[in-house]
């Protein structure tokens, strides 16, 4: 055989792990057998040593439960201030994990790794705190108690009696980067204890003969230096598969957990990692719904942190639905090359497999190749508790009735053909009747209507008759037949409707996710994308829902655009941008801030996360139920690479505008350098000349001076006019401020100022008597007025007419102004509108071009439309509209 | 230059319109005043008691509005605004704290001339002096005894609001009046909102008056800021 070459799949995960653990802190965890042993004061003694070798260390929450020797220690380390949380009226003091993350040491020390927040904190558990230090680059020290580890909580409670509740994920301990063992014998630390100098809590101070017992304490020793040597060991395997060394047992074991919605399965999950880690082996917890099934809300619960807490131990979790058990387990084992199932012993009775199979049965038969385990379950947790049937519905009474009426014809059949049928037939008469109710209706009535069948069928037909009493023995197999043939019936119509009620969820939720990724991929833009995906987000998990994107300042915001039904308080807001930082869920339902309103999920791409998206449903239980999460997962996956696609058209559309907004500011200050340098020389010309010459120009040559400088400065005031306008218009600042308006008043402002201009033109205003006020903004019309006119003066020839005319049209006004000159050419109708561009003609007193650009932005801004024509017989008709909204307001009757 | 010049205070910060300011007012027989800031121009005015005010608004030290509103406490000395286009809102401001007047720059001398015979008229007229009985100006003359109108020799009928209007323009002749103004004297103060009522009276005036509605002789607009009567 050849040397083993690396697998690839595994370089890249090792690849991705140093990857990962480039930018974090490293975390070092002071493990111990119990309180007692030492480990404060051995994480003190190093950070002192890291101190003075110039390492910025920071405590950030160190309990020395008042340790004379410990607080020493302390001294000359700088210490963070704690952080104090009022709960339930009394004030608790917590570490402050964001002074923390504001101070950001080189390293910092937080002491009990396994301690739980005070409710309200960010996290619920210490390590999460931890992990969050250690994402910001943090390295952090620790310490941990043995017994505080996940997979050893049940094992240290067979010891030592004592089960402690906060747990730590063996993840945790297995990814930590150094592990340091404060090792102390029994004997020394019953001494120690002695002296006083361990520290119990006052609440453990009854279990403290049970705990600190000799052959305790030296059970867990061991089990410390045996975990301690386990991660050793994995160390080493994964070294060795880092170099290709072959490993000396079978690779590719692959251990699959049944558990159910019942605590026994904690047990289950913890032998299953166990026995995963002595094999060395991959490991997933499955959860089989079966339709017959019935799951109330409580155990509904059971099973979401069962599967949790397989996930905490380094489970990969499924929950598959499926009529058959056992089939679902043995096809999913198949497919994912499965080598070991657990599964817990049975806890029903023996009648039952008799009767209705074995799951253990079926699963060892089937299982071929592939060994089965079956684990014990421990007694007393096995007892299942009857938790409210929560989700069974409610049968209405009107099942019982129906039923009821259906025996009684039944009776009435069988009493008037009494004389013609045998008793045999009658009793297949209320056979059928069981029947069809068992088939139609509930449990319930089927189980009365099987029971009252039995007891008409006994008190009318069964000799002898009216009585209760059964002459012939062989009549109780008929009742027996019939009770089973109901029970029977029922169960298997139970069976298949709870199937298609299954099959229709699953339906529904692939229905809902591909009518949503349809209408993603249908819609454009950045606001109607998100309304979409809230709307599908909103309706599938029936509750509130918004989606957040990071604003300009890397702030998130909610896209103002986005029809939101859940409110996002600062509160709400921080919990998305934690989510948003860290790409992982948070909020109500999970295990990170989860006095949030709203459960955050992050919307994550190929490029990282690039938004949130925030669900509140009606009923925040659902959001326990792993297979309602997936699905949310699902839709945030669809959702965030629609968006990521909008986003990326949009940055390239932004990219094309500024290149071309670069291109018009270039062309705009070359054009307006030489529009406004033009007059500036005459200027500058006559006036040095008036000033050099003075007493020497014939009064004719000096007032034609003055006459220039006067019109070319006006010139300059015009040019001057219009730039600013078009920033005003460019910038959206332009405000319209509208009033009902007279067009007869405006177009005379714009005649009158314009005087010089028209001088030699016969300017004809042609407006009905009849034309009403319009709404509008008089300087900004008297300006399209004023810059049309002059239009009309620079193209059109010396002398030619200029024709000004409005008209009531549906709606609003129409305004021409026409004139007689060379008309547009072909084709540039629409681009004469365009900024710089000039007509052909282009004359000494020409513009920047920018005369008609600024009118269809007023116009424009109006609600209006401005648009040019060439007149028939010669000539160009400029032509815009304004809307008339509303009528127009009354002015008082005179007497 | 002679004592009995009008004497006129500029209160402007820019050199290059002041140097403009003084020498077009001396040319044209004005004794001017400088201020370059509203504390300097408050001073001045005090001091100096000019007998017209040109008043830059775009003083960098104060706001012009104010300026205009403190002097009018206890000075009816005319003052004449001085703005750019755009700033309709703060010459009607002005106005209505009591300026008599505006001018938008840029502006020829002629015009300013104009506002000062205008402003220096009005401030020479008591305020209860009884008005002259005919008013004429061009083709136009009104009878105020009698309460008739001419239009070359033609007599007008105006309705009661017309005829109330126009005498009102009549009394400020020259000058402008913003609708604020205009609304206010007409329909009472209820009515200061309601710019359209002037709108469409003006427009029925102008009818009955002008040769021409939208090139008016008489009742010239003031875009932006109201009206007013053109003489001479």
């Amino acid at each position: 055989m050849t040397a083993r070459r690396p697998d690839p799949q595994e370089l890249l995960a090792r690849a991705r792990e140093e990857e990962r653990r480039a930018g974090r802190g490293r975390l070092k965890i002071f493990f111990g057998a119990s309180p007692g042993v030492g480990k404060t004061y051995t994480m003190l003694e190093e950070a002192r040593a890291k101190q003075r070798a110039g390492i910025d260390v920071v405590v950030g929450f160190v309990e020395t439960h008042g340790r004379v020797d410990t607080a020493a220690l302390l001294d000359g380390l700088e210490t963070l201030p704690r952080k104090t949380v009022e709960y339930r009226g009394v004030t608790l003091s917590e570490f402050d994990l964001d002074a923390a993350l504001a101070r950001k040491p080189a390293m910092i020390l937080v002491d009990e790794l396994a301690h739980t927040n005070v409710p309200g904190s960010r996290h619920a558990r210490r390590f999460q705190d931890v992990e969050e230090l250690l994402a910001a680059g943090i390295n952090v020290y620790t310490t941990l108690n043995v017994q505080h580890i996940e997979s050893l909580n049940d094992v240290v409670a067979q010891i030592t009696g004592v089960s402690v509740r906060e747990t730590v994920p063996d993840s945790i301990f297995d990814q930590a980067d150094e592990l340091e063992i404060a090792d102390l014998t029994a004997e020394d630390l019953l001494q120690r204890l002695q002296e006083g100098k361990v520290y119990v809590p006052e609440q453990a101070a009854r279990a403290i003969d049970r705990f600190f017992r000799k052959g305790n304490l030296i059970a867990l020793r061991e089990l410390t230096l045996r975990r301690a040597a386990q991660r050793v060991d994995a160390q080493m395997r994964g070294y060795m598969r880092e170099h290709g060394i072959r490993e000396t047992w079978p690779a590719g074991e692959r251990l699959l957990v049944c558990v159910g919605p019942n605590p026994a399965s904690t047990r289950l999950i913890r032998s299953g990692k166990r026995l995963a880690t002595g094999f060395n082996a991959d490991w997933i917890v499955m959860f089989v719904e079966a339709p017959g099934l019935r799951i109330s809300a409580s155990d509904r619960e059971q099973l979401a942190s069962n599967l949790q807490l397989a996930q905490e131990l380094g489970a990969q979790t499924v929950s598959v639905g499926g009529v058959n058990v056992a089939d679902e387990i043995l096809a999913y084992a198949r497919d994912h090359n499965v080598t070991k199932i657990l599964v817990g012993k049975p806890t029903h009775a023996r009648w039952r497999d008799r009767l209705l199979g074995s799951l253990h049965d079926q699963l060892v038969r089937g299982s071929g190749d592939i060994d089965v385990y079956v684990i014990t379950g421990e007694k007393g947790e096995l007892t299942r508790t009857p938790g409210p049937r929560a989700e069974s519905r409610p049968v209405p009474v009107s099942e019982y009735w129906e039923s009821a009426l259906l025996l009684g014809l039944c009776t009435a059949l069988g009493a008037a053909a009494y004389r013609y049928l045998s008793l045999t037939d009658i009793a297949m008469l209320f056979v059928l009747a069981t029947g069809v109710v068992a088939y139609r209706y509930s449990r319930g009535p089927s189980l009365l209507t099987a029971f009252l069948a039995i007891v008409l069928f006994d008190f009318f037909f069964v000799p002898p008759r009216f009585t209760f009493a059964v002459s012939d023995v062989s009549y109780i197999l008929t009742f027996a037949v019939m009770l089973s043939i109901a029970l029977l019936i029922s169960m298997l119509t139970l069976r298949v409707r709870a199937q298609a009620e299954m099959a229709r969820a699953r339906e529904r939720g692939t229905a809902t996710l591909y009518a949503m990724t349809r209408e993603l991929a249908a819609t454009r833009g950045l606001a109607d994308l998100i309304a979409v995906a809230t709307r599908h987000v909103q309706d599938t998990f029936s509750g509130a829902a918004v989606i957040l994107l990071p604003g300009l300042g890397g702030g998130l915001e909610v896209p103002a655009q986005a029809d939101t039904a859940l409110p996002i308080d600062e509160k709400e807001r921080s919990v998305a941008q934690w989510v948003l930082e860290r790409g992982r869920l948070a909020g109500a339902g999970s295990d990170t801030l989860p006095a949030a309103r709203g459960l955050y999920v992050p919307l994550v791409t190929t490029t990282g996360t690039i938004g949130v998206l925030g669900v509140a449903p009606a009923d925040p239980k659902a959001l326990r139920d792993p297979t309602v999460l997936l699905l949310l997962e699902t839709f945030a996956r669809q959702i965030a690479v629609a968006l990521e696609r909008e986003i990326f058209a949009d940055r390239t559309q932004r990219e094309q505008l500024e290149i071309e907004a670069e291109r018009l500011r270039t062309s705009l200050l070359s054009s307006v350098s030489h529009d406004l340098r033009t007059p500036l020389a005459t200027i500058n010309g006559a006036a040095s000349s008036l000033l050099e010459a003075s007493g020497t120009i014939p009064e004719a040559t000096r007032r034609e001076l003055v006459r220039s400088i006067i019109d070319e400065s006006q010139r300059m005031n015009r040019l001057i006019g219009n730039l600013l306008d078009m920033i005003r218009l460019d910038s959206g600042s332009l405000q319209v401020h509208k009033e009902w308006q007279s067009l007869e008043e405006i177009v005379g402002v714009a005649l009158i100022r314009l005087e010089e201009r028209l001088r030699g033109r016969r300017v004809t205003v042609a407006l009905p008597a009849d034309l009403p006020l319009v709404p509008l903004d008089e300087i900004l019309i008297e300006q399209v007025f004023a810059n049309l006119l002059e239009n009309a003066a620079r193209y059109t020839p010396a002398g030619t007419p200029i024709e000004v005319s409005a008209a009531t049209i549906d709606g609003g006004v129409r305004v021409d102004v026409a004139d007689r000159g060379p008309g547009i050419p072909r084709g540039d109708e629409e681009r004469i509108f365009d900024k710089f561009h000039r007509g052909p003609q282009e004359s000494a007193s020409g513009g920047v071009g920018l005369g008609l650009t600024i009118c269809r932005g007023i116009i424009t801004a109006h609600g209006g439309r401005i648009w040019a024509e060439n007149r028939p017989g010669g000539g160009t008709l400029f032509r815009f509209t304004l809307p008339l909204s509303g009528p127009p307001p009354a002015v008082p009757e005179e007497a | 230059m002679s004592k009995a010049d009008p004497v006129v205070l500029v209160i402007e910060d820019e050199p290059q319109m002041r140097r403009f300011l003084h020498a077009a007012l001396e040319s044209h027989h004005y004794r001017p005043i400088q201020a370059t800031t509203a504390r300097e121009g408050v001073a001045q005015v005090t001091g100096r008691n000019p007998d017209v005010i040109l008043l830059d608004l775009g003083l960098p030290d104060a706001d012009g509005i104010d300026l205009t509103r403190q002097i009018r406490e206890w000075s009816g000395t005319p003052i004449i605004v001085i703005s750019a286009r755009g700033k309709e809102h703060d010459k009607i401001a002005a106005l209505d704290a009591g300026a008599d007047d505006y001018l938008t720059k840029p502006f020829d001398v002629g015009e300013l001339m104009a506002r000062l015979r205008v402003a220096l008229r009005h401030a020479a007229q008591p305020a209860d002096a009884p008005p002259e009985p005919v008013f004429s100006t061009r083709d136009l003359r009104v009878d105020l005894v009698r309460r008739q109108v001419f239009v070359r020799d033609h007599e007008v009928h105006l309705t009661p609001t017309e005829y109330k209007l126009l005498t009102l323009l009549i009394r400020h002749a020259g000058k402008v009046l913003t609708h604020r103004q205009l609304l206010k004297e007409v329909w009472g103060p209820n009515a200061v909102e309601h710019a359209h009522y002037v709108r469409v009276y003006m427009t029925q005036l102008r009818r009955k008056l002008e040769r021409d509605a939208t090139r008016p002789e008489y009742l010239q607009t003031e875009p932006g800021v109201g009206y007013r009567l053109r003489v001479e």
